[in-house]
This record gives C-alpha cells, structure tokens and sequence, in this order.
C-alpha cells in the first residue's frame, strides 16, 4: 500500500487533442492518485468527456502521454482499458435495455456451466448478492427497461464497480438518481476509496464536490485552470474558476441565474388542467398557469413531475381529466394539438426525446415550426434561415454555423437548440422539464435567466427542476407532487427548500408503508 | 452533394481524409471503375455505351429514389418490384379502347393503393416495415399474376415512345426514359431537401420519439412516404413494360428491391434511417451497372460477376460504416 501514494493510479501528462482543427483539450494534465475521489469540472465544453475518453482509449491523444500504474499506456480501445482495470460510467446509460439486470451485470464475462451455456441461474443469484448494498431490491431477471432511469444508473454504476477496477470513472452518476440513490452511490464511492480505487468523478453539482471529493481539477475552454485539494477551495471560489469570472460579479449574481420575482398577474390563468388521472401513475393533478407565472412542480424523482408535463402536453396516456387553453379544450392525446394550442414541451429526456441528432441546427431548430415556414408544402429558406438566425443569436448557441450537426454541440448548446424549437412556435405555454440537467454552471445561469424574460414577457412557463434551489429561486408558485398526486401549493413567502422538503417529508410519514421502512433504515 | 466532392481543400491530416473518402466514396468508386474501363474497355467511352448503361439503370434508379426516402424513415420497402409486376398487368388490359394516359393512371393508382396499405399498416398499425412490406411483396405479386394470368405481347406507338422512343431537337435527342429519369430524380431532391415533408421524414428517421414531441405529423408523413416509393416503383412497371412490350408481371422488377436498397445503402442513406442521399443514391445505382457491365465485358463468368458484386457492395458498407453508426 505504500506505493499507491507515490504513484498515480491515472494520469494524463500534458495531453493534447483537436478535431478538424479545433482544440479540445490543450496539453492538460491530471493526476488520480489511488484511494482519493478527484473532481473533474469545467463548463460543457471545457473538455471533460473528450480528457474521459483519451483516458479510456475511446480516443487517442495527439500529444502528450496517459499513465496507468506508472506505466505509460496506449489503449487503443475502451475494452483495453476496461481489461486493465479502468472502469467508466457514462452520463447516458451503456446497458442493453431489452435484456434482464442480471443478464447486465455480467454482460461480456458470463458465467458458464459444464455445456458452455451461460449459466443464468448463477448470474441471477450473484446479482441478487451484488445489488444488495445498493439496496436495489428487483426482481433482477425483468428487463432493464422495464425500471426507472435512477435504478437502471445504479445498475450501471454496480456493474462498473463489480469489475475488478483500480480506477472508476464517473461522469454525472447522481444525474438521475433519487436522493436516497445517491446516498447509497457515496456509500459505495467511500467503500472504494478506502479499498485504494482512484475515482474520477465528473459532477455539475458543486454541492457533491465538496462532500465527496478530496481532489478537484477545473477544466476550461480546453485547459486546466485549476487542480488541488477541495479543502483549499470556497464554493465561490470555485464557480469563479469555472466560469473564468471575478469572484465579486459572481457573488452578486447569486446561486441561480433567476430574478427575484415576477409580475405575479392576477390575469385568468392560461393554462388550466384539471383532474388528470392515470392508474398508477396520477391521481387527479390539476394545475393552472397564468401568463407571465413562473410555476414549479416540485417532487421526487418518480413523483410525477414529468408524467404531469406530458399529460398536459399530450404525450401521456391519461383516464380522465381536462386541459385547456385559455378556455379552449386542447384535444387529448396529441402532441401536434397541444403545440397548436400554444403549449411547448422541453422534454426531459435530451437526447431520446428531443434532438435529432444527425440534422443540423438549422433543420432542429425549425422542425416543429416548419408549417409556417412554408407554402403549399415548400420550406422558405429565407423566412428559415431568419428565424435559426434570430434564435442562435438569442440564445447564444455556440456553433461554426447552423450547419453544424446537433449531435457535434455540447449539452448546454444542444438544450438551448431544443428551446429555440419550441420559442419560434410563439407558445403561450412553456413547460420546461428538467431544463438545466446535464449543462454547465455558464449555459444554466443563462437558461435560467431567459426563463425570467420570457415570463416577464407574459408567457406562463411550468418549471420542473430537480434541483430544488432552482424550483425555489425560479418559481412565483410551486406545486408539490408525491406519488403521483399534489401535496399542496405554496407561493411567495413560503416557497423555500426547506418548506418543500417537510411537505414531502411529512406526506411521505403518512404514506409509509412498514416494508418501506425496512428498505431504507437509514433514512429518518 | 457533389459540388462538395470537387473541392477537397488540401493540407488535411490523413483521418480527415478518411472521412472525406467515406463521405464521397461512391463517386470516387465510380471514377475509379470509369478510368479502368477507358484503359480496358473497347468502346466504353462511345456515346452509345453510356446511353445503353443509363437506359438500363432507369427502373433502378427510379425505384431507388422511392427506396432512399422510405429508409430514411428508418422503414424499408420491399413490395416495390411486385408493384412494378402490377402495373406490368394493367397495362394490357387498359389498351384497347381506352387512351393509353387511362393506363397510365390505372397503374399509379394502383400503385398508390399498394403505398397506401404499407404505410397504413407501419404507421398506423404499428407492424414492422419489413414484415408489413414482406406481405405486399407476397401479395401484390401473386394478385398481378392471377390478375393478368399470362404474357400479353402487345404493339403501341404510345407506349413505343416511352419505352425506346427519344424527344428533343434534331441536334440533342435524348431518350424518353433518361429524360422521365432525370426529372424523377429533380422531383425527389427538391422533395427531400425544400419541403416540409421532406425535412419531416428524415427528422422521423433520426429520432421517431422526439419528432411525436415536436408535434410533427408522423403518421401523416410515414403514409406519403410510402405512397411516394409505391408510385416511384409504379412508374419503374411502366418504363420497364413500354420497354419490352409486353404484360409479364411474373417477370418484371424480380430482385429489384435488393437491388434498390443495395444503391441506397451503397450511395449513403444510413440503413437505420435520418439520413437521404439522393444524388448518392442515384450514382450508386450506376455505379452497380457499370460493374456488372464491366465484368461482362472483361469476360467473367456470371456466376463470378454475382460474387464480385456483392464483395464490392459489402465492402463498400464496411467502407461507409462509421458515418451512420445508429
């Protein structure tokens, strides 16, 4: 054990990479010491995925040299690095959604019986044992995709830590975890710092930063502006580094890119859904929107945020209930009829609900609004070409050109293409579902703070955030969601976490079940 | 498009280059096929060898046309040839006592019909393209043959002209079919690239789920698409029947689906949709004849010439893989 200190597990020595002609990462350095947790931050787009994949052999460096162990290495393949013991959870999930979790966890290196057939009763009791400090208590031979997005990330995560690896990679692993997911993922990451594994972890949430990580190292535009110990470092000081700002223009601008209210209208509300039920999924939500009314719904994961926004949208199978726009009864189960009655979606889900990834910006930005853009079924390139124009310029995409491929932009800039789609319809409604996931401290603040022009403009935008300070900062009114049904409506004053968080706290005592509690002692 | 092929700027680093080839692979593979035949082809550079070989290639490249826009959807069509047989069996029946523009009708309609129920059964029915497709493909061809019964020789100026027949001034004559080819072609480019359809079907292909959220007409624009590609195919039945003036829907278009998908894929259309390469699609489906043409004329055997083709086709979708990797 004595040398893990003096050797790096991992390291990158002044690494270099460009594509056609554009720097990505400019003779960077990074060194993951076994046994420690390093941060590895920096703004879409500063060159964290692009130093991740040199450093698993996705991508091969220009210059510079990667180091595992102290030896110099050259993987030419991510399954070379994954053999030699390096181990890489993506943001999105690289697991075979059709088959079951067990058949997952053991994905490549499967056990086989005296026939050399795999051995399916085996992997189902291993992933039985495997699972269990996770506490994910699933039936493991049910298809991957049968469970939620949160389950199937710790399923990714468990498999990855299984291997045998001496460096874990983790880009945004809490990103669609559940509170209590997430507790139980820093368990696991503090059992394998102390058993001497390097964790790299790639994170937005400066909060898990500070909790989690020993080292950080700040990436910039391509650059390493910072590395050292977290305990050197105010979160402040932090944002600052990120952003490349003055400390003192970022403390004024607070935590969220938000304003501090909105001209709470006492107009007729918007938009008005009523009643919306779905077994097992809502229970009679009903929520109103007025114009220039920033509402938040506010949840766990699973509560029924997102399954709100697409029943209001259309895109969710509903029993009974009613939406409309401003009076008008919006036809139910169409997405195309709730986009013609002035109601725009941002979906939750990036890159399997919203970008096409193979078209430009140009042909994203204009795909829903192509109708009228067009005369007897031909697209004007003019009246197009305006209406990319005025909206890469409003929203600050950054791009060569809007010829450029959606799936070539960074997530912050592929966000803000999903929002120039659906503001050229002119909605009067905006749901916006998890709108800053996924994107840099740099791209939220400026999406936060075009939430707040639209609403003072008079759109009445539904805001839904896992984040609870930004649901609290953006919202005039919040809507509270457990199990599929509304807790209750605070506004004003009484919108803060902490007011939110009791209210599900106190409905989740209620609804507790006696199995629940022996799931999860560890919560109160 | 090949305005881009012909300024390949210099000073790239060789992986560039490799992306550049992959992009363009089908017009160089040609150039290449075109310089070997001038330096060992008798009489290839004649103007009648390339009229020969363009007027062969028209059924392909006008059901390709259809096929291209169809697996852009990510769906794939494989009804077209029966569609070819049936209008293979309209045509006579619609001769005699009435104007042949009937027949022509006759058959569009007809292959209308067939799109109609491809893409209902895709769209709506939510049924596998292949397998919706493998149905139209049993079916239509069978109804064509039992509708028609037997080879029915037939002799009409009309159908004389677009079959053989050639237009223009003395001085630039041009066959019928070719012209008829390449308008078809500037039809689908202009559908694919200026119209709303054209935008939606390749948005369907590259992402199904987020174009439902964008409120695009999915259904709406699946249908149109497969009734685009049964009409294409019904057109390539009536080109390919004023050619050999005769009703033979037991023979006509048979193969002509693999062939079609194979200039597809070959020309850059990404199997798995989001993606239409027409002019590619177009070249690809020249490039096939050429070299079946060349290996004909080097004097290799027949069954060696199916093997050689197919290598190179295999070999070319390798070539391409990476740029439409999902």
């Amino acid at each position: 054990m004595e040398t893990t200190t003096a050797v790096a597990a991992l390291a990158a020595r002044k690494v270099s990479k460009r594509f056609l002609g554009v720097v990505a990462l400019d003779c960077v350095s990074l060194e993951l010491r076994a046994g420690e947790v390093h941060a590895l931050i920096g703004e879409n787009g500063a060159g964290k995925s692009t130093l991740i994949k040199v450093l698993t052999g996705v991508y091969r460096a220009d210059d510079g040299q990667v180091e595992y162990l102290g030896n110099p290495v050259s993987f030419t393949a991510p399954r070379e690095a994954q053999a030699a013991g390096i181990s890489t959870i993506y943001q999105e999930i690289n697991l075979v959604p059709q088959v079951s979790v067990a058949r997952n966890l053991f994905l490549g290196r499967e056990p086989t019986n005296a026939f050399g057939l795999i051995d399916v009763g085996r992997i189902n009791r291993e992933s039985v044992e495997i699972l269990k400090p996770f506490g994910i208590n699933v039936d493991v031979r049910r298809p991957l995709h049968e469970l939620g997005l949160g389950i199937q990330q710790m399923v990714a995560i468990a498999r990855a830590v299984q291997i045998d690896a001496r460096v874990v990679i983790m880009d945004e692993p809490t990103s669609s975890l559940e509170p209590r997911e997430v507790d139980r993922l820093f368990a696991t990451i503090d059992r394998l710092r102390s058993s001497g594994v390097g964790i790299l972890y790639v994170s937005h949430k400066l909060d898990e930063v500070f909790r989690m990580c020993d080292t950080v190292t700040v990436l910039r535009d391509g650059k390493l502006v910072h590395t050292g110990p977290v305990a050197e470092m105010t979160r402040l000081k932090l944002v600052a580094t990120m952003l490349g700002r003055d400390m003192t223009e970022v403390s004024q601008h607070g935590v969220t890119g938000f304003s501090e209210s909105h001209s709470s209208a006492v107009a007729e509300p918007t938009l008005t859904a009523h009643g919306m039920s779905r077994r097992h999924v809502l229970d009679d939500v009903s929520v109103d929107v007025r114009p220039g009314e920033v509402v938040g719904l506010a949840g766990l994961l699973g509560s029924g945020r997102s399954e709100t926004a697409k029943a209001i949208f259309g895109a969710q199978q509903l029993d009974g209930g009613t939406v409309s726009v401003q009076g008008k009864p919006v036809k139910k189960g169409s997405p195309a009829a709730a986009i013609a009655a002035g109601i725009a979606l941002l979906p939750e889900d990036r890159k399997a609900e919203g970008i096409i990834p193979a078209l430009s910006i140009r042909d994203n930005i204009a795909l829903a609004a192509l109708p009228s853009l067009s005369r007897g079924g031909f697209v004007s390139d003019k009246k197009r070409d305006a209406i990319v124009e005025t909206f890469m310029k409003r929203l600050r995409i950054k791009a060569h050109s809007a010829d450029q491929l959606v799936q070539e932009l960074s997530g912050g800039n592929q966000q803000k293409v999903l929002l120039a789609r659906m503001l050229c319809l002119n909605p009067k409604i905006l749901i916006l579902d998890e709108p800053t996931r996924g994107i840099d401290v740099g791209a939220k603040a400026e999406v936060q703070k075009l939430v707040d022009e639209l609403a003072q403009d008079g759109l009445g935008v539904l805001l839904i955030s896992s984040e609870l300070e930004e649901v609290v900062e953006g919202s005039d009114r919040v809507v509270v969601l457990r199990d599929g049904a509304v807790l209750g409506t605070i506004r004003g004053d009484e919108i803060t976490e902490d007011r939110i968080m009791s209210m599900i706290a106190d409905a989740a005592i209620e609804t507790q079940h006696p199995t629940s509690t022996e799931e999860n002692p560890v919560d109160e | 498009m090949s305005e881009a092929a012909v300024s390949a700027p210099a000073g790239r680093s060789g992986a560039e280059w490799v992306a550049w080839l992959r992009e363009r692979g089908v017009y160089v593979a040609l150039a290449l096929l075109i310089l070997f035949n001038l330096a060992f082809t008798t009489n290839f550079a004649t103007l009648g060898t390339v009229r020969l070989n363009l007027i062969q290639v028209t059924p392909i490249v006008v059901v390709s046309l259809g096929m291209a826009m169809v697996i852009g959807t990510g769906g794939i069509d494989l009804s077209v040839g029966s569609v070819m047989a049936l209008s293979s069996a309209i045509i006579p029946i619609y001769l005699v006592g009435y104007n042949p523009w009937v027949s022509i009708a006759m058959c569009i309609l007809a292959g209308a019909l067939v799109g109609l129920l491809n893409g209902f059964m895709v769209a709506v029915l939510g049924i596998q393209p292949i397998i919706a497709t493998l149905g139209t493909f049993t079916a239509v061809r069978a109804y064509a043959q039992v509708f028609s019964g037997r080879l029915r020789e037939f002799r009409n100026p009309f159908y004389r002209t677009i079959g053989s027949g050639d237009v223009g001034p003395s001085f630039a004559r041009v066959s019928l079919r070719i012209l008829i080819m390449v308008i078809l072609i500037a039809v689908v480019a202009v559908i694919v690239r200026k119209t709303t359809l054209g935008r939606r079907l390749v948005a369907i292909g590259g992402n199904r789920r987020a174009s439902v959220l964008a409120g695009l007409p999915v259904r709406r624009t699946l249908i149109s698409v497969y009734v685009l590609c049964a009409v294409l195919a019904s057109i390539a039945g009536i080109l390919e029947t004023a050619r050999s003036s005769a009703g033979i829907p037991g023979k006509i278009g048979i193969d002509l689906e693999l062939s079609a998908i194979t200039a597809v894929v070959v020309g850059g259309t990404a199997l798995a949709g989001g993606r239409v390469k027409v002019l590619g699609t177009v070249f690809a489906a020249i490039f096939v004849l050429v070299l079946q043409a060349t290996l004909v004329r080097q004097n290799v055997r027949p069954a060696a010439t199916l093997m050689i083709q197919a290598t190179i086709i295999v070999a070319a979708v390798y070539f391409q893989r990476e740029r439409g990797t999902r």
